[in-house]
């Protein structure tokens, strides 16, 4: 069991995941997001070669209200 | 909506409307459509912030009320105090695809949420640097809109007070010192508390002006957002037909009694 940390809360992953394994496992796929690891952008293109290994800070963010 | 000939330009995007219209603080997202609309914009600004990922998949969200072929979206930084994280929402929103353009706030202060002008001016280096098109958002000093132009700022926007403060354009003489100077286009934003603060700023030669709190607070939200979108175009259109001078003295109407 491993561990990292989503949208600012810690999140268990059975093993190493990729950023496509997770955007698809939260139900995700249909939605305009983008992700941050550890304080960087993750391109939609490396989204199946992003391994997340445990301890990364990761951020799914999306479009809110503001002026 | 403008007179023919007379749409605003901003890098790539060419718009008839000069009003920009921010999509927080509304009670719903229906009243945030129907102000939208009401108020005849063409651009819409937008935050990034994390998304929740407890709320069940139906639920509806901020882009299911935005009609895209309707609106540009204009992603923006707010919340940012300093160039690191304006400079990473700024990388977000182009991952979204937002396109290039990014409306930069790099904030001072939370009470007066006024901008930190040397933040903003090395941010908006270093994205124009990285190909970003830079709507800076800055404070009413004429020296800190030059450096953000010289910096390579598409678009420079004066605050008329501050954010959600309603107090109009405090320093006319400014705002009017940094239209006359500047190159790029200039978009008054922030502090607009009503249709005529919108008018004033487009009498002194504005490109355009920005408001979010203005039309999301008032009591009628799509009532004043109709009041904005008339207060756009009569603004431009007394700009440009050239007001009389202002003068110590009367001047008569009719002419004198003959009889």
């Amino acid at each position: 069991m491993i561990e990292i940390t989503l949208n600012g809360e810690t999140h268990p992953l059975e093993q190493a995941t990729s950023v496509a394994a997770l955007i698809e496992h939260l139900d995700l796929g249909g939605r305009r997001v983008a992700v941050v690891r550890n304080g960087e952008v993750v391109h939609r293109e490396d989204y199946a070669t992003t391994v997340l290994a445990g301890g990364e800070t990761v951020d799914i963010v999306h479009m809110v209200g503001g002026g | 909506m403008s007179e023919p000939n007379d749409a605003l330009t901003i890098g790539e995007y060419t718009f008839r409307s000069r009003l920009f219209v921010g999509t927080g603080k509304y009670a719903t997202f229906e009243l945030m459509a129907e102000a939208l609309e009401a108020s005849g914009c063409e651009v819409v600004t937008v935050a990034l912030r994390r998304i929740n990922l407890n709320v069940p998949k139906g639920e509806k969200t901020l882009l299911d009320h935005i009609v895209p072929k309707r609106y540009r979206i204009l992603p923006n930084t707010a919340g940012c105090y300093c160039k690191e994280d304006a400079i990473k929402v700024a990388h977000v929103a182009r991952e979204l695809g937002m396109g290039d353009w990014i409306k930069l706030e790099v904030l001072g202060d939370e009470k007066t949420l006024l901008p930190d002008p040397i933040e903003t001016v090395e941010a908006t280096r270093i994205l124009v640097q990285e190909g970003f098109k830079v709507l800076a958002y800055t404070s009413d000093d004429p020296i800190v809109a030059r450096r953000l132009e010289a910096a390579g700022a598409t678009c420079v926007m004066p605050l008329g007070s501050p954010i959600g403060s309603g107090q109009g354009i405090l320093n006319r003489i400014n705002v009017r010192l940094i239209i006359e100077n500047a190159k790029v286009p200039i978009i008054v934003d922030a502090g607009v508390g009503t249709a005529s603060d919108v008018t004033i700023a487009m009498e002194m030669g504005a490109d355009g002006v920005l408001l979010n709190t203005g039309i999301a607070g008032a009591k009628d939200p799509v009532r004043m957002a109709r009041a904005m979108r008339h207060a756009i175009e009569a603004g431009r259109l007394a700009y440009r037909a050239g007001r009389i001078p202002r003068k110590l003295y009367a001047s008569a109407s009719s002419p004198l009694l003959d009889f």
